[in-house]
């Protein structure tokens, strides 16, 4: 088979996939995967017409060794784990028992069922031989179960149970499978009683050898991106590549690969995720989900192609419909048996509708049709019929009861999942709860759950953490301190998303307060917190996930760069997958924007809130000023140098830029190697807010104001058209902050600087940009003033609290805090002493908005 | 049941208990037993010391708060009912609990209490509100050294304001459960072996 053609083949399969995801209104009421099948029978029905033998099959080598990895890595890394832990008891019995049960059961029902005469005797078929065949046919499938699930958003404990049971028992399956395999192929009289227990011993050294080889994975996983500081690039590569090592390792050593990858996955995500970068944090995620959907694209269309290929396979009408009775019966049974047993050991026990759901939800799938491929046709001479039965079997299960699975769960009111944003309050109270709890088992003498994880994560804290998160990362690595950087970073995308209208006090409700909520909720803080949130239980739909439990540390990273760069409008709620990213021009534009309202929500609640950022603060005011920047072509490169003219620097302060936004973190960053911004001060006199205050105050308005020329305005702003103002500054060395990122500009103007030195140019800035100032300089410029310019002056003390705050918190005694603070102070007066230059600033300045 | 009962017939005032708590035999033999482990040298009694002498709680960060809410007004000693009312709390929510009628007082086991409890540990001060100096303080035991004071208090602040409503500057009782509302506390706040 041609690889050029199967790989053009696999292009045409995707490019159909896209089709399918135009059509919304299609896939509203059929799941993806049952179209999928169904297109696949259509090419393959195409193919067979054509070609008069039919050319693609789905291969189990190319399955188990290129498809089924990368689902099982995305689900086993997004896994919530807390919720799986929580509820490791119920998906182990489901996934081992009830594995065991159904097998057996359907292979000794169909065995029976042969011995009743009820199927035809050209199905040549012992005892064991049936089990086999129960034993691949038993098994629920992962990729199913989360193609059909993702779209249905049962509540979350449900949906573990079923994905949870689908993953973990691959184990049992792949033993069941291989001990059957080789009791046929041995022949049943050649098999003795040590046989059994081998059997029986290969299922724990599978399960457990499976997970170890996971684990082992994953701690080398996350020791080896402690060290990849320098190297940030290849992060990413180093997930996928240690993550499929372990896979292939399991599968060598015929340990049940799906659980190492799966192990690995689930263990290594929280130190991956602190140590990687912000962009390889990205890479990671859409990486992982791009490469799973297509996975899960590939599978099922061959699934449809593989079905049209009758040479394969030879029909027997009892013995399908014996199976698909069996398969239903005994695992609604089964699930039944089995809750009744959980429930008396579960604090929430599983009630009728919830039995319903599990049943119904065992889906068959990619695996089975793999595994009964696979079957040796001298050894099993029923396999034809075999092959026959499981793909009926997949397809029912797939098509008739992924469609009727949302009905369903409608009609029964089960629990869907409900998303709700987390709050500080409900974050905090949840650690209580459980710190609470712990105690509780410590006085009552009894060590349960609770106290094993408190123990865990003592224990992970100690050690673990320490020897495998980077320092700088482990730092900032707090759940509280997370969700408040969320909440903080939503309310500001929020205060954004709202446009113009939050001039007056009432628009800075902050939306993530829960009694609050309706205004500010719109669409961006919605789509990201979704989206956000894509850690959680879909494979696939990155952003219609529903999970409130994923607060998980790493999560807050998916959010942060999720929801930063996105482009807001575009974003419907009802996009897939296939729309994940924008034109990059487009991103930054929005960004920019985006960014600067942030900074302002930021200072103003930290105005009005003493609250303040300190992580996201600094970068902002980089990236807009790049941005506006632009026709002032001279670049950034230019900065370092400017330290040269500051012969007594007092202060220096480095900002990491935005890709190591987990470094930044207040005073203890770690200095990386990417460039920083300088702000460099000689702290003598108050002339200092000026150059602070004018870079802020310029990067701040134009972008928002004029956003289709910002420079306008810099032209108009004295520092930049009067080509001397910044003389003074220099040559007289009054001002020695120099934001030197916000200096594109100036660093345009220092050769030409020299020629205007007027004292009262000092002093009029200092004045006019403190916050209320505009706005009083409004009056006698009352005509000069457009409408929309109070705004913009609205944002000026932010810029200013923000300013003087990110001084204090990287170096706590600045000399210019000191004098920043009863600026801030008084910054209600200071307006009312307005001085001749300062009038002539305003009508600059307004000129340049106005512009 | 005989040898059970003999057991239970230690325990003193067993059935006003049960009747209070809502804990089966069994539970109250179990924890009767614990009671009288946890008691060194069997005075009928628990002081502090005797709780702290658990390890594991010394790890807790609320340790010494959950010790003391075993001790109510400030006496210095526990009897067996007192130890049993407060472990009451987290005694899962059972369907029979819901339609109690109105007449008898709530289960100690209701979602109220249950969030009354985690309350009453935040609210050192016993003046029904959570102060934003006494949010600090909790945050200040949960969170762990890496964050800074200065950002402690932003957070407390925050925390404050989220869930402050009539913008006293502290969380009251009503605020608290409000805040918590979409939380599922009945499950959270209970231990399935104290049925």
């Amino acid at each position: 088979m041609g690889l050029q053609l199967e790989r053009d083949f696999l292009n045409e399969m995707t490019w159909m996939a896209l089709v399918f995801h135009l059509s919304r209104k299609v896939t509203s009421l059929v799941p993806e995967s049952c179209l999928l099948i169904l297109l696949g029978l259509v090419l393959g029905g195409i193919v067979l017409a054509v070609a008069k033998k039919a050319e693609y099959q789905l291969e189990p080598g190319t399955f188990f060794l290129f498809l089924l990895p990368p689902i099982v890595l995305d689900s086993g890394y997004f896994m919530p784990s807390r919720l799986f832990f929580d509820n490791l008891g119920a998906i182990l019995t489901y996934a081992v028992v009830g594995t065991l049960w159904n097998a057996f059961t359907t292979g000794a029902a169909l065995w029976g069922l042969q011995q009743a005469g009820l199927v035809a005797p050209r199905v040549q078929a012992g005892l064991l031989d049936f089990l086999l065949f129960g034993s691949l046919i038993s098994a629920v499938d992962p990729v199913a179960v989360l193609a059909v699930f993702e779209e249905v958003h049962v509540n979350e404990t449900l949906f573990i149970i079923v994905f949870g049971e689908s993953l973990l028992n691959d184990a049992v399956t792949v033993v069941l499978y291989k001990v059957c395999n080789s009791f046929v192929e041995m022949g049943s009289a050649n098999v003795q009683a040590t046989d059994y227990l081998k059997g029986v011993a290969s299922l724990f050294v599978v399960s457990l050898g499976g997970a170890a080889v996971g684990l082992v994975f994953a701690f080398l996983l996350a020791l080896t991106t402690r060290f990849t500081k320098r190297v940030r690039i290849i992060e990413p590569l180093l997930v996928f590549l240690l993550a499929y090592a372990a896979y292939l390792t399991a599968e060598m050593a015929s340990l049940s690969a799906i659980l190492a990858v799966t192990m690995c996955g689930l263990g290594c995500k929280k130190y991956v995720e602190a140590n990687i970068s912000h962009k390889s944090r990205t890479t990671v995620k859409y990486t992982m989900k791009t490469l799973a959907s297509c996975a899960e694209t590939v599978i099922f269309m061959l699934l449809g192609i593989s079905a049209v290929d009758s040479s394969k396979w030879a029909w027997d009408s009892g013995l399908v419909l014996g199976t698909l009775i069996f398969i239903l019966f005994f695992r609604a049974l089964g699930v039944v048996l089995q809750t009744w047993v959980l429930n008396q050991f579960r604090l929430i026990p599983l009630d009728k509708i919830d039995q319903v759901v599990m049943s119904y939800g065992g889906l068959r799938g990619a695996v089975a049709f793999a595994l009964v491929i696979l079957l040796d046709r001298t050894k099993v001479p029923a396999k034809d019929y075999f092959v026959a039965t499981t793909i009926v079997v997949v397809f029912f299960t797939v098509i008739v009861q992924g469609l009727t699975i949302k009905p369903l769960v409608k009609w029964l009111k089960v629990k869907r999942s409900e998303h709700h944003k987390p709050t500080l309050n409900q974050e905090l109270h949840e650690h209580t709860f459980d710190h609470i709890l712990a105690a509780v088992e410590d006085v009552v003498g009894h060590h349960g759950y609770h106290y094993w994880r408190d123990r865990w994560e003592q224990f992970d804290k100690k050690y673990l953490s320490q020897l495998l998160m980077r320092r700088s990362a482990y730092r900032i690595r707090d759940q509280i301190w997370d969700v408040y950087y969320r909440l903080n970073i939503r309310d500001a995308i929020s205060f954004v998303d709202q446009g113009g209208h939050v001039l007056s006090s009432t628009g800075l409700t902050l939306p993530s307060m829960p009694s609050r909520n309706s205004v500010a909720e719109t669409s961006v803080t919605n789509l990201l917190r979704e989206s956000g949130s894509g850690a959680c239980l879909d494979l696939q739909v990155i952003d219609t996930v529903r999970s409130g439990r994923d607060r998980e540390d790493a999560v807050m990273h998916h959010l942060l760069c999720g929801g930063l760069y996105k482009p807001r409008r575009r974003y419907k709620a009802s996009c897939s997958r296939h729309f994940i990213s924008d034109d990059a021009q487009e991103r930054q534009d929005k960004e920019v924007f985006q960014q600067n309202m942030k900074r302002r929500l930021e200072s103003f609640k930290s105005t009005k809130h003493n609250i303040c950022f300190t992580k996201s603060k600094p970068r902002p005011r980089k990236t807009g000023r790049r941005k506006d920047g632009v026709a002032n072509a001279e670049a950034t490169n230019g900065k370092p140098r400017d330290l040269g003219f500051q012969d007594t620097a007092a202060v220096i302060l480095t900002v990491e830029s935005e890709e190591e936004e987990e470094e930044s973190d207040s005073s203890e960053t770690e200095k990386e190697d990417d460039e920083g911004i300088i702000f460099v001060a000689r702290a003598t006199s108050e002339v200092l807010q000026e150059g602070k205050v004018s870079g802020s105050l310029e990067v701040c308005p134009s972008p928002r104001i004029i956003p289709p020329s910002p420079t306008c305005a810099e032209k108009e702003l004295p520092w930049k058209s009067g080509q001397g103002d910044l003389a003074v500054y220099v040559s007289s060395e009054t001002t020695k902050i120099v934001p030197v990122d916000m200096q594109t500009g100036w660093n345009q103007s220092m050769s030409s600087l020299e020629s205007l030195a007027s004292p009262p140019c000092n002093q009029a800035p200092t004045l006019t940009c403190l916050p209320p100032h505009p706005r009083g300089a409004e009056e006698p410029q009352a005509p000069l003033y457009p409408p929309s310019d109070p705004r913009p002056s609205f944002a000026f003390p932010p810029s200013l609290a923000k300013a003087g705050r990110s001084h204090s918190e990287s170096s706590a005694d600045l000399p210019q805090q000191q004098e920043l603070q009863p600026l801030m102070g008084h910054k209600n007066h200071t307006h009312l002493s307005p001085g001749t230059a300062n009038s002539h600033w305003c009508i600059q300045f307004n000129r340049g908005s106005r512009l | 049941m005989g040898s059970r009962s003999s057991h239970a017939a230690v325990i003193p005032d067993v059935d006003s208990i049960r009747r209070e708590t809502g804990f089966s035999q069994a539970s109250l033999i179990r924890l009767h037993h614990r009671f009288r482990a946890l008691d060194r040298n069997k005075k009928g009694y628990l002081s502090r010391i005797d709780l702290q002498q658990i390890g594991a709680l010394a790890v807790n960060p609320l340790g010494d708060r959950i010790i003391e809410s075993f001790f109510p007004n400030g006496s210095q000693q526990v009897d067996f009912p007192g130890f049993v009312r407060v472990l009451a709390h987290f005694r899962p929510v059972e369907d029979e609990d819901t339609d109690l009628d109105p007449k008898k007082p709530e289960p100690l086991n209701s979602r109220r209490n249950k969030l009354h409890y985690a309350f009453q540990l935040y609210d050192l001060d016993r003046d029904g509100k959570i102060s934003r100096h006494e949010m600090l303080q909790v945050l200040r035991l949960m969170v762990g050294v890496q964050v800074t004071e200065e950002q402690l208090e932003n957070i407390a602040d925050r925390t404050v304001q989220e869930a402050d409503e009539d913008g006293d500057g502290a969380v009251s009782f009503l605020e608290f459960t409000k805040s918590l509302e979409k939380m599922d506390v009945e499950q959270k706040m209970s231990i399935r072996i104290l049925k």
